[in-house]
């Protein structure tokens, strides 16, 4: 039995937003499976009652001072966007049509 | 000598006693990659007018009296995936091609204020997602001691710069070996610091649990200099340790083992290890004890999942930091006709930017964080995560440093793993658990393989902060190695 489908991964592809062709789905598929076949052995280590790491290191909460600092001007902050209008970012529709 | 076959502490030495000027230097190098990078393509980007501007302006500082660090005026290849404002950052992907970062990344400020000459930004496996280079948007970096091999990955292009004397240092990123298993395949010294060590600042996120900068050099002291101009506390970066940076320079001129206790860990030999390897690797630790160290053997028995683990982790991660590329607000955007809403832009945006190995590491975390699937996979991999921690204070109770190769085999040869994930992935067995436990790690070179005549590396790991034991280690090994081969092993590298 295959560890993963191929619309399982056509699937995980709309989940990641990525519009794959239906001969990267094949691909993909056939190396999804195989990846998720081998890492799937992690089940084999008993760590029922072990606590899991998010981190290697313990994290604690980090603040600063809340103080005013100079930061990007509007100018650079939209200097790599694709589109601009009105010192804001131009994006294509996000509501539908009878939005 | 050439000025490129200097040493990084040479060349400061130089330049700050004004034999030399630092523009002379960056000269050097630039010549040396106009001749040789054709065939390495090492860089993605060269900035040869900058380059010799920063030179000027650090010869000017040092003809004023001022002092400083003893890397003023080094040139340095910086990874092209720590941002810089004054050159194209792209990761090594077409969805950041040409993209000018509003700001330098932690390092890449520290650089400057160091007065490091950066020459320009190296190629890398896209979003630092590889082993080999192969994975990256503007094509493979070469191994300068066989053209047709692979030069590591993902920081490939700064193992070859380095390896190919286009630069005495180079900056990498390690999140599962990209920096050590370039190192070893090279011929070269590579570093992962201790997680947290140095800053992620304006470091374009893979896994940000294991992401780690690090040094490139031909010798430990060179590794250690570099380490020590850029680490240590940042505000910008959460988990930044703050703490002061171990003695690694003081470390790596220490290079003594005497009376240490070096532990071999059991799990990294047998199946899948070439002979050269092992071969190179068991007269490392002869030397060891030979030089008064005290070897003993130390089983680790987590780190078999250690690569399954990581290869849930990484991607978990790298799926939710990829998120970002959204075609919105910087990097590329295919496909806005006017017709298309914001999520079809995005998707399609995403298919083209994206190449095939990021694309299976975004779907492999989806699948790992999706509901139904979450404990069996990324949560049983944070447990084992847990364990492999566990391993590694288990060992250090009983020895002060632990090694290995540090890797399976040498340089594979171009191609051979292309569109063989799994098989790339091995490359990494042995350095994955370091990332994993967030402890620091060097590569250090110990002999050619018979079978290849090419680098063998030789890995040591030490606790969290340890990172000067690394250095200790790694030198002492490096002085017998090269009294041994009358001069570094890069010495022997085939001329390019």
């Amino acid at each position: 039995m295959s560890a993963i489908t191929r619309d399982e991964v056509a699937h995980l592809a709309r989940l990641s937003r990525l519009a794959l062709d239906e001969e990267e789905l094949d691909h993909f598929a056939a190396q999804l499976d195989q990846i998720v076949g081998a890492v799937a052995r992690v089940a084999e280590v008993a760590a029922g009652d072990i606590p899991p790491s998010s981190h290697a290191l313990p994290l604690t909460n980090v603040f600063r001072p809340d103080e005013i600092r100079p930061s990007l001007t509007p100018d650079q902050a939209l200097s790599g966007a694709p589109a601009v209008e009105e010192d804001r970012f131009r994006v294509p529709r996000i509501l539908g049509e009878e939005a | 000598m050439s000025l490129t076959r200097k040493t990084a502490a040479e060349l400061g030495e130089l330049i700050a006693s004004r034999e030399v000027s630092a523009e002379q230097v960056a000269q050097a190098h630039l010549d040396r990659i106009a001749e040789v990078d054709g065939k390495v393509t090492a860089f993605l980007h060269v900035d040869a007018e900058r380059a010799l501007a920063q030179a000027r302006a650090v010869d000017e500082r040092i003809a004023k009296g001022e002092r400083l660090g003893p890397l003023a005026g080094v040139p340095i290849a910086h990874k092209d995936v720590f941002t810089t404002a004054d050159m194209p950052t792209t990761a090594g992907s077409k969805i950041l091609e040409g993209w000018r970062p509003p700001y330098d990344a932690t390092v890449t400020r520290r650089l400057r204020e160091a007065g490091l000459v950066i020459l320009g930004k190296t190629n890398l496996d896209e979003f630092a997602m590889g082993s080999s280079t192969e994975n990256s948007a503007y094509g493979p970096s070469h191994n300068p001691w066989d053209l047709t091999r692979i030069p590591g990955g993902s920081s490939g292009g700064s193992s070859a710069a380095v390896a190919a004397y286009e630069a005495p240092l180079s900056t990498g990123t390690d999140t599962g070996g990209s920096i050590r298993q370039p190192a070893a395949v090279t011929g070269i010294v590579g570093m992962k610091p201790t997680y947290g060590g140095s800053s992620r600042y304006g470091l374009i996120a893979f896994a940000s649990s294991l992401d780690t900068p690090g040094p490139f050099a031909r010798n430990v002291l060179d590794a250690a200099l570099l380490q020590e101009a850029f680490s240590g506390h940042d505000q910008l970066d959460s988990t930044s340790i703050d703490a002061p940076v171990p003695p690694v320079v003081e470390a790596a001129r220490q290079a003594d083992v005497a009376g240490l206790r070096i532990g071999v860990v059991k799990e990294f030999a047998g199946d899948g290890y070439q002979p050269g390897v092992l071969a190179r690797f068991n007269e490392t630790v002869e030397l060891l004890e030979s030089l008064g160290a005290k070897v003993v053997e130390v089983s680790c028995p987590t780190f078999a999942y250690a690569l399954p683990a990581y290869y849930l982790i990484a991607p978990s991660e790298c799926s939710s930091n990829l998120a970002r590329f959204d075609a919105m607000r910087y990097g590329l955007r295919v496909g806005d006709d006017g017709t298309r809403s914001a999520e079809e832009v995005m998707a399609l945006t995403r298919a083209a930017g994206f190449g095939p190995e990021v694309k299976r590491r975004i779907m492999l975390g989806t699948y790992a964080l999706s509901s139904g699937y979450y404990d069996a996979y990324y949560g049983q991999a944070q447990k084992v995560r847990t364990l492999i921690s566990r391993d590694f204070e288990a060992a250090y109770h009983q020895v002060d440093v632990l090694i290995s190769p540090t890797t399976p085999t040498t340089a594979f040869p171009i191609g051979e793993r292309a569109d063989d994930p799994m098989a790339m992935y091995l490359a990494d067995l042995c350095t994955i658990p370091s990332n994993l436990a967030g402890n620091a790690a060097i590569s250090v070179p110990c002999g050619l393989a018979d079978e290849d005549g090419l680098p063998v590396g030789l890995q040591i790991m030490a606790p969290v902060l340890g990172d000067d034991r690394c250095y200790r280690v790694g030198a002492a090994v490096e002085k017998a190695l090269n009294d041994r081969w009358g001069g570094p092993l890069l010495s022997q590298a085939p001329a390019l």
